[in-house]
């Protein structure tokens, strides 16, 4: 007995289970962060396909090709899949690969709910894609579903409960592994302040999924009862009021937008230093600006409901902390410009996307700031103004970031460096693209479009028509990213070193390229040239 | 992007005010708080340009400068009390130039006493009901019969050849020019939102909720607009289009609305 299970020790340390196994049963983080990446590719293009139908009916006045039916549950569809599906997991995926390896902790501190955690998402993507093909439809009421619209759903309301309710579990999960990892397994000199940015923003996420997960899975659960069990929650029939649910729905809205943005931050914190050859600006200013930003998403909720009907007094409120989220955010991008001022610079696809996320993502915030001067967002509320704002943040934002670490740590991942001149393609084409689509809308929004229309007055055809072709470049520039990496992925290209870089800081160059399937069994020294700080 | 910026800036100058096609800036509106909210949006928008040429100036700036190709070694600092300090609080200076007048324009907005005319309006899966309060003058404002048989899938009719396709209505909302008109907002069924751009309005009709607004329109004319909040299949066909007239031809289109005394039952509920 004790042979075998001094054999089954010596065991562990062998390579990776054969064929499924290795998936199903995954505990390894490095595994599980894969399985993460490459569902919220698939599910990337799953919701960019909803939104090539979006602007392909929005290319021309005149319904062409879906009824306004089916409009709607595309745009609901694209926001739930993008949100929940895309953006959410390929942070996780990267939190999963590199939070360990930038620690210094030979795995993900509950590696069996890191693999619960994970195949939840399939479940729930195909309880929540299934609908489509259900009588009366996807849901169509918008991905906030609001009430009473969203108890018009058909039999697909269940189910849209559901799968959220397994996608907020999910993320739970993934958070409480993620929290306690980066608590309890730090190489032994890395104190808290001495932690890389990437994983300072998901210590934080984290706790922001913590708190709001459970308030979006209580209002969507008095939704289901109001449908299904005679409460009244939201309806005003019975004495319910549907402006508590925008307001609890927003309480986890707002937290959430910076949840799909905070890990960019640090993502953009890691790239930037590497490739102007010089420290990061003010980290620990960077950490405070990331904790005054989530403190602050807990009270601007409102500022999605101006037009609701709120008492003066909480429409002041609701501004004056809206614009004081625009001063921590502001602190980070200077500390960005601050790192690059003076630096040495070079220019590889993880920097190109960092910088455009620098660009671009200001300009999203400008809009923001514009957003919160209540009278004038009483014009912009549901415009494409809102639109056009939101994508500027979460596409050139989010998106970018989640670019910038793929071409910045698949060297590592695989062992090989992508096609250089590929990936800056890639770039250019996403950049210019991103601006076709998404300028225009400022402008069609403050002209006077609604949002979530199938279609439109003439007078707005022409910026349609721009954002439309603007969106299909977008969205054909995608499938050079799947070639990059797939190559990259098939063992093609030219061997990656162990640092990859021009000497960048951070524990994860420290460990061979490919990371070897285990790595940190016993806790690394920090050199001191390591010190971040 | 500041090539972007300084287009749309330039855009902005050349085209405030200009006509329908490659529009591109909220329109000035005809209430003096659409007005005041146009000033409030521009104001903003010129502390974003400002903001942006100081910032992408600096990071363009050091794009050109410190770069490894032409040689320089990267310097060593990582922190500076100061700068820190000097862009925390400039930023918090900016944002209180912006919110006091914001806050203004708001107090006024929410100040609804004493209007001259109150219309109860009431969403309807998918058309509006107008209610003139103390009047027996109520109907429902639906599309326009031109836009509506084109607008469906295959119709063969072209939009273009339309006139004000999708924001044209049978019954406009009329209401005399240079008086207080208060609206009533509220829903029969689902969250909808009443938004006339040219008024500056945007309230959301919720069920169970009376929301209150209002408006004082300076000039006549046809003015439109869309319900903005998604109300389900036709939310997009649900147009808003308010007739602002001479308070004497107000008059004249009152007394032929009115109704005989025993109102029918759509107006009683209404009211």
């Amino acid at each position: 007995m004790s042979t075998a299970v001094a054999d089954a020790h010596i065991d562990e340390h062998h390579g990776p289970d054969k064929g499924i196994r290795r998936w199903l049963f995954a505990t390894n983080h490095k595994d599980i962060g894969t399985m993460y990446l490459v569902f919220s590719l698939t599910m990337f293009f799953v919701g960019g396909t909803m939104a090539m139908v979006i602007r392909s009916e929005l290319l021309t006045p005149g319904l062409q090709f879906v009824n306004p039916e089916f409009f709607n549950q595309m745009t609901t569809m694209h926001a739930l899949v993008m949100i929940f599906g895309a953006i959410m997991p390929a942070f996780v995926g990267l939190a999963n690969w590199m939070v360990p390896l930038m620690i210094g902790a030979p795995d993900m501190a509950l590696p069996r709910m890191n693999n619960w955690s994970f195949w939840i998402l399939p479940a729930a993507f195909t309880i929540l894609l299934s609908t489509l093909f259900m009588p009366g439809g996807a849901p169509a009421g918008g991905w906030t579903m609001y009430p009473p619209l969203i108890l018009q759903t058909g039999d697909a309301f269940p189910f849209l409960i559901f799968s959220i309710h397994l996608m907020g579990l999910s993320s739970i999960m993934g958070a409480i592994n993620i929290i306690v990892t980066i608590i309890n397994m730090r190489a032994p000199d890395m104190s808290l302040l001495k932690m890389p940015m990437f994983v300072w923003s998901w210590l934080i996420t984290a706790y922001l999924l913590i708190a709001v997960m459970p308030v979006l899975a209580g209002a969507v659960t008095m939704l289901l009862t109001d449908q299904f069990f005679g409460t009244s929650f939201f309806l005003a029939a019975g004495g319910g009021d549907p402006v508590m649910y925008q307001h609890i729905f927003w309480f986890f809205g707002h937290p959430e937008v910076y949840i799909m943005i905070l890990p960019a931050f640090g993502i953009v914190s890691e790239v930037i230093p590497t490739f102007a050859r010089k420290p990061l600006f003010g980290h620990d200013s960077m950490v405070y600006a990331l904790s005054a930003i989530a403190f602050l998403s807990f009270i601007v909720w409102a500022h999605h409901m101006f037009t609701v009907g709120m008492p003066l007094t909480g429409q002041l409120f609701f501004m004056f902390a809206t614009m004081l989220i625009a001063v921590p955010t502001g602190v980070k991008i200077f500390n960005w410009t601050a790192t690059m001022w003076r630096g040495a610079m070079t220019f590889e696809t993880p920097m190109l996307f960092a910088l455009a996320f620098l660009f671009l993502f200001s300009i999203g915030g400008f809009s923001g700031v514009m957003t919160a001067v209540v009278p004038a967002d009483i014009q912009y509320q549901d415009s494409y103004f809102v639109v056009a704002h939101f994508h500027y943040v979460l596409v050139p934002g989010a998106l970018f970031g989640i670019l910038a670490a793929v071409y910045y740590w698949l060297p590592k991942w695989t062992g090989r460096m992508y096609n250089e001149k590929l990936g800056k393609l890639h770039f250019w084409l996403t950049t210019i693209f991103v601006n076709v689509t998404f300028f225009p809308m400022h402008f069609l929004g403050l002209a006077g479009m609604p949002r979530r229309i199938p279609d439109y007055a003439t007078q707005f055809a022409d910026f349609n028509f721009v954002a439309s072709i603007g969106a299909f470049g977008f969205g054909l520039a995608q499938l050079l990213f799947v070639y990059v990496v797939v190559t990259c992925i098939r063992g093609r290209g030219e061997p990656a070193t162990s640092t990859v870089w021009d000497n960048p800081k951070g524990l994860e160059w420290t460990v061979p390229s490919p990371a070897p399937y285990h790595t940190f069994e016993t806790p690394p020294k920090i050199p001191s040239a390591q010190a971040f700080s | 992007m500041i090539r972007r910026l300084s287009l749309c800036v330039t855009g902005l100058l050349v085209a405030t005010g200009a006509g329908a096609d490659w529009a591109i800036n909220m329109p000035r509106g005809v209430t003096e708080l659409s007005a005041e909210t146009y000033d409030l949006h521009m104001m903003v928008f010129y502390w974003c340009v400002g903001i942006a040429i100081v910032v992408f100036g600096a990071m363009i700036f050091t794009l050109v400068r410190h770069r490894k190709s032409r040689g320089v070694t990267p310097a060593k600092f990582s922190h500076s009390m100061a700068a820190e300090v000097t862009w925390t609080i400039i930023p918090i200076i900016i944002l209180l130039l912006m919110v006091v007048p914001a806050a203004e324009t708001m107090i006024k907005i929410e100040d609804s006493r004493e209007p001259g005319l109150t219309v109860v309006v009431t969403g309807y899966q998918w058309k509006w009901h107008y209610a003139y309060q103390g009047e027996n003058v109520s109907y429902y404002s639906t599309l326009a019969r031109a836009s509506n048989e084109a607008r469906h899938k295959g119709s063969g009719i072209d939009p273009g050849s339309v006139e004000n396709y999708l924001l044209d209505v049978d019954n406009p909302l009329v209401v005399p020019r240079g008086t207080k008109v208060r609206l009533l907002l509220t829903s029969n069924d689902v969250v909808h939102s009443w938004w006339l751009p040219d008024l500056s309005i945007k309230k959301d009709a919720i069920p169970g909720f009376m929301n209150e607004t209002w408006f004082q329109a300076e000039e006549t004319g046809v003015f439109r607009g869309q319900c903005a909040e998604l109300c389900g299949m036709d939310h997009g066909y649900m147009p808003i289009v308010v007739e602002v007239v001479e308070p004497d031809a107000f008059k004249a289109w009152m007394d032929s609305e009115r109704e005989p005394p025993p109102a029918d039952l759509t107006t009683s509920n209404a009211r």
